[in-house]
């Protein structure tokens, strides 16, 4: 058990951090996002959707590019935090989060989205017709409703911000204990050629992912086989 | 009193056409509207709970819900509505459906015992059949006391004996809480059992069948 002790298990809990501080933003963010995409028969719609998924055909180092220029100091955002909070979004933390939020955005919004269209449109109307407003609809009918979709939605966004790779490496760099995280480690060990710890972080990646994974097929199932839709 | 005019076009299997509708309906009257699939019949009561839009006028009872100047919003006309496919919050307990709608605990209860679906009160609804389904989705709509109940053939997916029962279930709720009815239907046994108007909306233009005449019809 020596070779643990000699792992630097930073990296691992800055991935997870950064993947639970994206996930809670994304959520409050993309959730009524969803609900109005879903709701929407605005002709624009198609344009919001496609911004939505950029990220999933963009090369994370095109996504990375913009999100560089966008958070540097040279930009209008990053000067302005910079002058006026003394906050530096380029090769940080922070930066790291917000570049998170717009490249795991598409993943917390389509399972979401097509969770809510999947619903019933007479239920919500039900809902409406009961003098509830679209926000209750939304919280005491719409999201109980589509719970698969829910667990999709946070599970798969935690599992791709922590697999994340080309963005980070854009936005944060590599510097040990704020913006290392265990996708950069990796890459850095084999660099030097240190395959032993290298092996170790792409392991309980493998694993995390692998776990994670299983349990949203295993709770879709579940649930599927208990409403009956499994025979 | 209901009074409607109200025009839309429809985008139906029968191609373009307009529905027209200019009618009064008495405080209390249970009106019946059959027709053809797809001439309209739904789309009328879904432009009076607010669901579509339609362009004209709706007012009930004085107060305007709809003219060229102001549309009422679906959450503050209080219709009771009924889908065919009972539109249930499958998240919750038969109980839970109607407090949803309203908190009033003894409205609840009577409407779940005129409904004989006391017993079921705790039940999650994805576990009812469908005629239980139906008689919640009944007591629910009646939850805000509507001044206007609208049902979009609220039997038509039950086997005859349900239908039957449920037609008088729907009887008893017009009655006992006297209210406006309109309700899309195919089937002439109910419109004679239960309208006291029966209209007949064809190609989206409405006639009025007298009840003799659909005696004589059928």
């Amino acid at each position: 058990m020596e070779w643990l002790q000699q792992i630097e298990w930073t990296p691992l809990l800055l991935s997870f951090k950064l993947a639970a501080l994206t996930v809670s933003i994304l959520f409050v963010v993309a959730l009524p996002f969803a609900w109005w995409l879903s709701q929407s028969h605005s002709r624009f719609k198609p344009v919001f959707e496609a911004v939505t998924a950029l990220p999933i055909v963009l090369p994370p180092s095109v996504l990375g590019f913009y999100m560089l220029l966008l958070l540097s100091h040279n930009s209008l955002l990053g000067h302005f935090l910079e002058e006026s909070f003394n906050i530096k979004l380029a090769f940080s933390f922070t930066g790291l989060v917000i570049a998170s939020c717009f490249y795991s955005f598409p993943f917390m919004v389509q399972p979401l989205q097509s969770g809510f269209e999947s619903l019933n449109a007479h239920m919500i109307e039900a809902s409406y017709l009961a003098g509830k407003s679209s926000r209750t609809t939304l919280w005491k009918v719409a999201l109980p409703n589509i719970k698969p979709s829910l667990v999709t939605a946070v599970i798969i966004s935690f599992a791709h911000t922590v697999g994340e790779f080309g963005v980070v490496l854009m936005v944060g760099g590599n510097i040990p204990h704020e913006t290392r995280v265990a996708s950069v480690a990796i890459y850095d060990l084999v660099e030097v050629m240190d395959y032993e710890k290298a092996n170790i972080y792409a392991g309980v990646l493998l694993l995390f992912s692998f776990t994670i994974l299983v349990s949203v097929y295993w709770f879709n199932y579940r649930h599927k086989l208990r409403v009956g839709t499994v025979l | 009193m209901l009074k409607i005019e109200i025009e839309k076009q429809l985008h139906g299997s029968n191609g373009e056409m307009t529905l027209t509708v200019n009618e009064t309906v008495n405080k209390g009257d249970f009106i019946v509207i059959m027709g053809e699939s797809g001439a309209g019949k739904s789309t009328l009561i879904r432009c009076l709970a607010g669901l579509e839009k339609a362009s004209g006028s709706i007012v009930i009872e004085g107060e305007v819900w709809q003219d060229e100047s102001k549309t009422v919003p679906i959450q503050q006309r209080n219709v009771g509505f009924v889908f065919q496919d009972y539109a249930l919050f499958d998240n919750m307990s038969v109980k839970e459906n109607l407090l949803f709608v309203n908190t009033d605990e003894s409205l609840a209860e009577e409407l779940l015992e005129m409904m004989e679906i006391k017993g079921l009160a705790e039940r999650n609804v994805q576990f009812l059949s469908g005629g239980q389904k139906q008689r919640v989705a009944l007591a629910r709509a009646l939850m805000r006391r509507p001044r206007l109940l609208l049902m979009d053939e609220p039997l038509s997916a039950l086997d005859p004996r349900m239908r039957h029962k449920l037609s008088q279930k729907i009887k008893a709720l017009h009655k006992r809480f006297g209210m406006t009815t309109l309700m899309v239907s195919h089937d002439v046994n109910e419109a004679k059992n239960l309208a006291d108007r029966v209209w007949f909306v064809e190609f989206g233009e409405l006639k009025e069948y007298n009840r003799t005449y659909l005696e004589e019809l059928y």
